[in-house]
């Protein structure tokens, strides 16, 4: 009988499919591939230890719940200072400035800026906006591993999506600009 | 619905989030108000971009390795010390392995063929030497094993001696196998055990010898003077087909 246990066999199948989503997730919210590997790795560990606690469901919002929490346990470590910038909740306009020239060009900005741009959101911004546009969860999936109420998922997924456009507009000009120069 | 009604209800349509009450009571107004349009299409247009723009990071294929095999490990450690957990798993793996037999034999009710029949061999060769009951009558002489079937079976089995060639008759015992009693000679080469089983050849035809593995055993069957001989053991297979030759000759 090898010690590979039944638990052991049906926590893999359960689990490392989801490897990809952990892994992107963890990779956009300690934005380093190194401390990303470390950060999954320790939280396949712990997922582990609570499988005996996993009743069925969903396994990869289960999982990607416990790889945010073990994230920001790493930040709180290691970056503090990213986890106490913290955000206004009250208020902020949460509607695109449409209208705006310069965005009907977003269309054309090329990938790398895109990338930049997510990078430098607020992490409570980046979280939810990776969930919903890279991994395609639902609020209320996303409401579930941030342990944040919908409302919350909503405003802040509203309040990302106006940064990073302005963020993008603001590249955009400053390139447009460059370029004209 | 107003512009400033819209604000967050504009993000949960574009993500699909709205119930149907509410989606249509929006889509009302985007086709009033060209300015919520407008930043309904920015939506859009911003997820696509993501989309488009193949932010995913993806695990390097030496990072899964490194993963797989830390859980491995883990996992591994893991299995409780307590005795009674050990205990219930020797159990549960003895249930399975008598459920499997239990299996095998539901199985071979079916018509028999080569495989089926080969299937039974096997098991009775694992049962022969898990359950104690290798033979019914030990004996290195086979002057004893041949007429101790007399009597138990209604064909009398060819008993040869081949000590002399390393292969040591042990003993005799009966088993059953093809829906019928069959004698099960036991001989012995170092520490391989090896079965052979016979019985009366339905057809009476001679065939070759053909070797086959199942489970890791090798298989020699063939039939000879009226009979179906079947040889099986762990013993490698150049010497069992050795073996198989000094019964047929």
């Amino acid at each position: 009988m090898p010690e590979q246990s039944s638990s052991a066999v049906r926590f893999e199948a359960a689990v490392l499919p989801h490897l990809p989503a952990a892994y992107n997730l963890a990779r956009w919210l300690v934005r380093n591939d190194q401390d990303a590997e470390d950060v999954v790795q320790e939280a396949y560990l712990r997922a582990f230890k609570f499988f005996g606690g996993y009743r069925g469901g969903e396994s990869r919002t289960w999982l990607l719940t416990i790889v945010r929490n073990t994230c920001y346990s790493w930040l709180q470590r290691n970056r503090s200072r990213e986890l106490t910038d913290s955000i206004d909740e009250t208020h902020e306009d949460a509607i695109i400035d449409f209208g705006n020239p310069e965005l009907r060009l977003v269309q054309s900005t090329d990938a790398q800026m895109v990338r930049a741009a997510l990078t430098e959101l607020p992490l409570e911004f980046r979280e939810v906006m990776v969930m919903r546009e890279l991994e395609e969860l639902s609020y209320k999936e996303i409401a579930g591993i941030a342990d944040l109420p919908i409302g919350t998922v909503m405003s802040r997924l509203a309040r990302g999506r106006k940064r990073l456009h302005s963020l993008l507009a603001t590249r955009m000009g400053i390139e447009t600009k460059g370029g004209a120069a | 619905m107003t512009c400033q009604e819209t604000g967050l209800l504009m993000h949960a349509l574009a993500d699909g989030e709205l119930d149907l009450t509410k989606s249509l009571e929006m889509e009302a107004h985007l086709r009033e108000c060209q300015s919520c349009a407008r930043a309904q299409k920015e939506i859009h247009g911003l997820s696509n971009l993501m989309k488009d723009s193949s932010l995913r990071f993806t695990p390097s294929p030496t990072f899964e390795k490194r993963l797989r095999s830390a859980v491995r490990r883990e996992t591994k450690e893991k299995p409780t010390n307590a005795k009674w957990w050990r205990w219930s798993m020797a159990a549960a793996s003895l249930a399975v392995v008598v459920l499997a037999a239990w299996a095998i034999v539901v199985i071979l009710n079916r018509p028999s063929s080569d495989t089926l029949v080969a299937q039974e061999v096997v098991s009775s060769h694992v049962r022969s030497l898990m359950a104690q009951h290798l033979t019914d009558v030990p004996s290195s002489d086979q002057h004893t094993v041949k007429p101790w079937f007399d009597g138990k079976l209604d064909f009398s089995p060819p008993v040869k001696d081949l000590k002399e060639q390393g292969f040591e008759l042990k003993g005799g015992r009966l088993d059953y196998i093809d829906s019928r009693p069959v004698a099960a000679l036991v001989y012995q080469r170092r520490q391989h055990l090896i079965n052979v089983f016979v019985w009366p050849a339905k057809s009476g035809s001679k065939s070759t010898a053909q070797a086959s593995v199942s489970q890791g055993y090798n298989l020699i069957r063939w039939t000879n003077s009226g009979m179906e001989w079947w040889a099986i053991s762990d013993l490698n297979l150049a010497e069992l087909q050795q073996f198989a030759q000094l019964l047929q000759s």
